[in-house]
Formats: structure tokens, C-alpha cells, sequence
């Protein structure tokens, strides 16, 4: 356990900034393992960007890097999101 | 009031200090009026921008302490001495004066009086002020659903909405206290950090399939949701909030 690990719920304004929709409620399922957690559950680590990975196999879910006026996504292991419609 | 607090894009706005008052020694509450405010959802947070003369920008995330209440916000801040947000927010803000908000966000880490009970919160330190907002939200609409919280703070004069949460026990409500570091004199209750055995006792049992609710320090959401689903509690009706030592 790593104590710098933070949730899903830091990130919460972030990606409401970007998808303009509260998204830690959304489903995501990780492409790894199969498993399926809301956002705002899932692992998220702070560094030159973030990165959300899956609470249960640890696979990388998701990459968010702010470049100035642009965000930049990255989802390599994500294989969808279930966002309320 | 869930689509009007989910939807839209986040813009920041000001925020005007109204009022605050000292919790613990180390912990205050700012109360904020936020214009055209939409409202909120118990367990919500906001980001907070701050932007120096020079241009430099610190954000962080506040969670609210107050049910949604026309335009006011209330949000509980715990002054971490090497921060670069949270002293200038316990020290430095005074009545009238103005930073930048942006929220509510969040849908994950929320309560709503409908769901019922029975509720269990867990809170490590600060993490109660999320729970907080679930508690008083709770007294507000007069709901019945039977909630404990258990809550987990160094010593007796660190417990953060200590009187408030004297009043409010009973009547459905259970409060109930660990202090890990010191107790006072004749302190009869929890003097240990929260682990399964004090979980299996404070309740509700797995049986009864309560929300859970734990916020707090990663290492206390990690101990205690581990704890829980040990217990036998579903890991689906566990939901957690961390919040890390970058924030401050």
C-alpha cells in the first residue's frame, strides 16, 4: 500500500472539466482483469500527470497529463466507461 | 437537485468568506456564500484555486460540511504547517474577503436520505467532514435511517465537531469514538486505531447490508475497507474517499 495513492474522487473536478459531466460515478471496466468499479474508486496516483490504475489487479487504466490550455487522455487499459446518460 | 448539482461544465467562480469558526487547534470551519451556488450533495467536495501575485496556482479539494443550504458552503479546513493552501485558508481568510471555488463535484462518495439505512460512516481525523454533511443532512430532512459513525482521532481535543455530534447522538444516530494517541482521564471507550474487532462491535453487521462510508488518510480508508470486507461486508457497499499528504 502505498500512502501517496489517492482515489478516484481527487480527480473528480478534473474530468468534470474535461467531460463536463460528474464522472466518479461512472463505470469503468479495466481491460486487464475484467473487473468494473466506479471512478471514483479506482487508484489514482499523483506525478508529472495522473495516473488512475485498477483497485484490484493494479493494470493502467488511464493517463491525464495538463499541458497548459490542453488536457491530454490516455486510456490503455480501459475497455469502456459507463457514463450516466 | 442530483441533475442540477451532476451536470455541466466546472467554471470557478468567487467564493466569499462569511464566517468561520475554530473546530480543534488545528481545524477550522469557513463558511462561504457562493453565487448562484446549485446546491449539493451530501459528500460532494469543491476545488479550491489560489493564485499568487505572481502568478503561481495552487488548487486543492475541500470537501463540503454543510447540507446544501441555499448559497452557503461550509467547508472544514485542517491546517497542515508545511501546506501551501490550507494555512493561508485557516489564517489568513477574514470575513468578506474572496478566493476562487469551482464544484460541487463528485457522485461517487455521496448519501442521499432516500437510500435509508442502516448507514455506517468511518472517519480517520478530517475525513469526518464528508460524513459530517451525511449526518447533518440526516437531522436537516428528519430521516429516520438508523447511522453510526465511528470516528477515529488522536485525542479528545482533536475530534473535530466534537459538541455538535454530543447533541446530535441518539435517536438513530450513534456516535462513537476511537482515540488512538491520548484519552482523558476515566475514558471508557475506544483507545486503538479502528480494526475489525471494533468494527464487528460499533455495527451494523454485514447481515443487515448497510452503506459504508470511509473517509480518511489512505492508510486508514486502506486498514479499515480491508477490515470491513474481511467482516463480510459486500466491497460493492463500501465506498471510500483518501486524501493523501500532497493535499494541505
Amino acid at each position: 500500500m502505498d500512502s501517496l495513492m489517492l482515489d478516484g474522487n481527487a480527480v473528480a473536478g478534473l474530468l468534470q472539466e474535461v467531460f463536463a459531466v460528474e464522472m466518479t460515478a461512472a463505470i469503468g471496466t479495466c481491460a486487464g482483469c475484467g473487473a468494473s468499479e466506479p471512478v471514483g474508486a479506482v487508484h489514482v496516483y499523483r506525478g508529472a500527470g495522473i495516473v488512475l490504475r485498477c483497485p484490484h489487479c493494479d493494470n493502467l487504466l488511464a493517463k491525464v497529463v495538463k499541458d497548459g490550455p490542453r488536457v491530454w487522455l490516455a486510456f490503455p487499459g480501459l475497455r469502456t466507461l459507463a457514463v450516466a446518460a | 437537485m442530483e441533475g442540477a448539482a451532476v451536470l455541466g461544465r466546472l467554471t470557478w467562480q468567487p467564493a466569499t468568506v462569511v464566517d468561520s469558526s475554530v473546530e480543534t487547534a488545528r481545524v477550522k470551519t469557513i463558511g462561504f456564500d457562493v453565487e448562484g451556488w446549485p446546491g449539493h450533495r451530501a459528500g460532494q467536495h469543491v476545488d479550491i484555486r489560489l493564485t499568487a501575485e505572481d502568478g503561481y496556482v495552487a488548487e486543492r479539494s475541500y470537501s463540503i460540511a454543510s447540507p446544501a443550504q441555499s448559497t452557503r458552503v461550509d467547508l472544514t479546513v485542517e491546517r497542515l504547517d508545511d501546506g501551501e493552501v490550507s494555512p493561508y485558508l485557516t489564517d489568513e481568510l477574514r470575513a468578506g474577503d474572496q478566493i476562487e471555488l469551482r464544484g460541487p463535484v463528485g457522485g461517487y462518495f455521496v448519501w442521499e436520505p432516500s437510500q435509508g439505512g442502516p448507514v455506517l460512516l468511518a472517519g480517520g481525523g478530517s475525513g469526518v467532514v464528508p460524513l459530517m454533511a451525511m449526518v447533518r443532512l440526516r437531522a436537516a430532512t428528519g430521516r429516520d435511517a438508523e447511522m453510526r459513525l465511528l470516528l477515529s482521532s488522536r485525542g479528545w481535543d482533536d475530534v473535530i465537531y466534537r459538541d455538535e455530534l454530543e447533541r446530535l447522538d441518539g435517536g438513530g444516530l450513534t456516535v462513537v469514538h476511537a482515540l488512538t494517541r491520548s484519552q482523558p482521564p476515566g475514558w471508557t471507550g475506544f483507545a486503538r486505531r479502528v480494526d475489525p474487532e471494533m468494527l464487528a462491535e460499533v455495527g451494523p453487521s454485514p447481515a443487515e447490508r448497510p452503506d459504508v462510508y470511509v473517509c480518511g488518510p489512505t492508510p486508514f480508508v486502506e486498514a479499515v475497507a480491508e477490515a470491513l470486507v474481511q467482516l463480510g461486508h459486500e466491497p460493492r457497499q463500501v465506498k471510500t474517499e483518501r486524501f493523501g499528504p500532497t493535499g494541505g
